[in-house]
């Protein structure tokens, strides 16, 4: 068993809001993060996949596929949208770094090649970031 | 659905790595340049993950301000801009980026009650790092 990890960025904008919450409660909880007008992030995806390396190519997963896959499912949806406006996911969801994580991981499963997803992580910045392994 | 949630702390400080145990010559030896009796310093960085499930209301694991404020109380203000040899946790062990990485996790798992605090990362240098505790979900295999 081997991991491998691939890096893609996008550029995207949200908000924090609970639409349950009063404005008060969404501004008290989520600070500047609950600005309607929104606010944007320079976002890292790093894809880490699991796998035997084929004894004929030496690859745990073709490179060029995995890149294409996380380009359609992800980069191409996500970069440079609103992700609460524009993304379906995040109608019901907010989009928290959690969340992305957590929908990255649902929109690459089972879709990889010749090897099991492993763990999405996300980077929001270099000093903050969250990691989904497929765990209920 | 449980996730992880991790966020990156700066503090500088000194240490010296002696051991009491070891004669003058056996810890140059052991130590090398970090032996020196005056001292040395780093910019160190605490890498903290904690995991729990993904609040539905949120979106969050636990609040990023809680745990900025709990880390910034438990460890950056204690040991940041201060001498590690001199702080009551390294009096009977050698303040190497092992025994911090260590004594972090252990202040911010008996502090934080938001989230289980799951992994602490010390940085050392940019070419050097330590976490703890081993979790066998962060390792190949599953």
């Amino acid at each position: 068993m081997i991991l491998l990890t691939r890096k893609a960025e996008f550029s995207a904008s949200h908000y924090y809001w609970n639409e349950a919450w009063s404005a008060e409660e969404n501004e008290r909880v989520f600070g500047k993060c609950a600005n309607k007008n929104g606010h944007g992030h320079n976002y890292t995806l790093e894809v880490t996949v699991a796998g035997e390396v084929d004894v004929t190519s030496g690859f745990v997963v073709d490179l060029k596929q995995l890149k294409d896959v996380m380009e359609r499912e992800v980069v191409g949806v996500y970069d440079h949208r609103h992700l609460n406006k524009e993304v379906p996911e995040f109608s019901g969801a907010i989009p928290t770094t959690e969340n992305i994580a957590i929908a990255v991981w649902k929109r690459l499963d089972g879709k990889i090649p010749g090897a099991k997803l492993h763990r999405v992580r996300v980077y929001e910045m270099p000093d903050l970031f969250a990691d989904y392994y497929g765990e209920p | 659905m449980r996730a992880y949630f991790s966020r990156r702390y700066r503090l500088s400080a000194s240490h010296r790595l002696n051991s009491d145990v070891f004669s003058e010559d056996e810890n140059r030896a052991v130590y090398g340049k970090c032996n020196n009796p005056h001292g040395h310093g780093h910019n160190y960085v605490i890498e903290v993950t904690v995991g729990g499930p993904v609040s539905a209301e949120t979106g969050m694991v636990c609040d990023m301000v809680e745990l900025d404020a709990c880390v910034r109380k438990e460890v950056v203000d204690r040991f940041d801009h201060t001498n590690l040899n001199l702080d009551p946790l390294f009096q009977d062990q050698v303040p190497t980026t092992e025994n911090l990485c260590m004594e972090v996790y252990r202040l911010l798992a008996a502090a934080f009650d938001k989230a289980e605090v799951v992994r602490v990362r010390v940085e050392e240098t940019s070419n050097n790092s330590f976490e703890y505790p081993v979790n066998p979900l962060f390792l190949a295999g599953r």
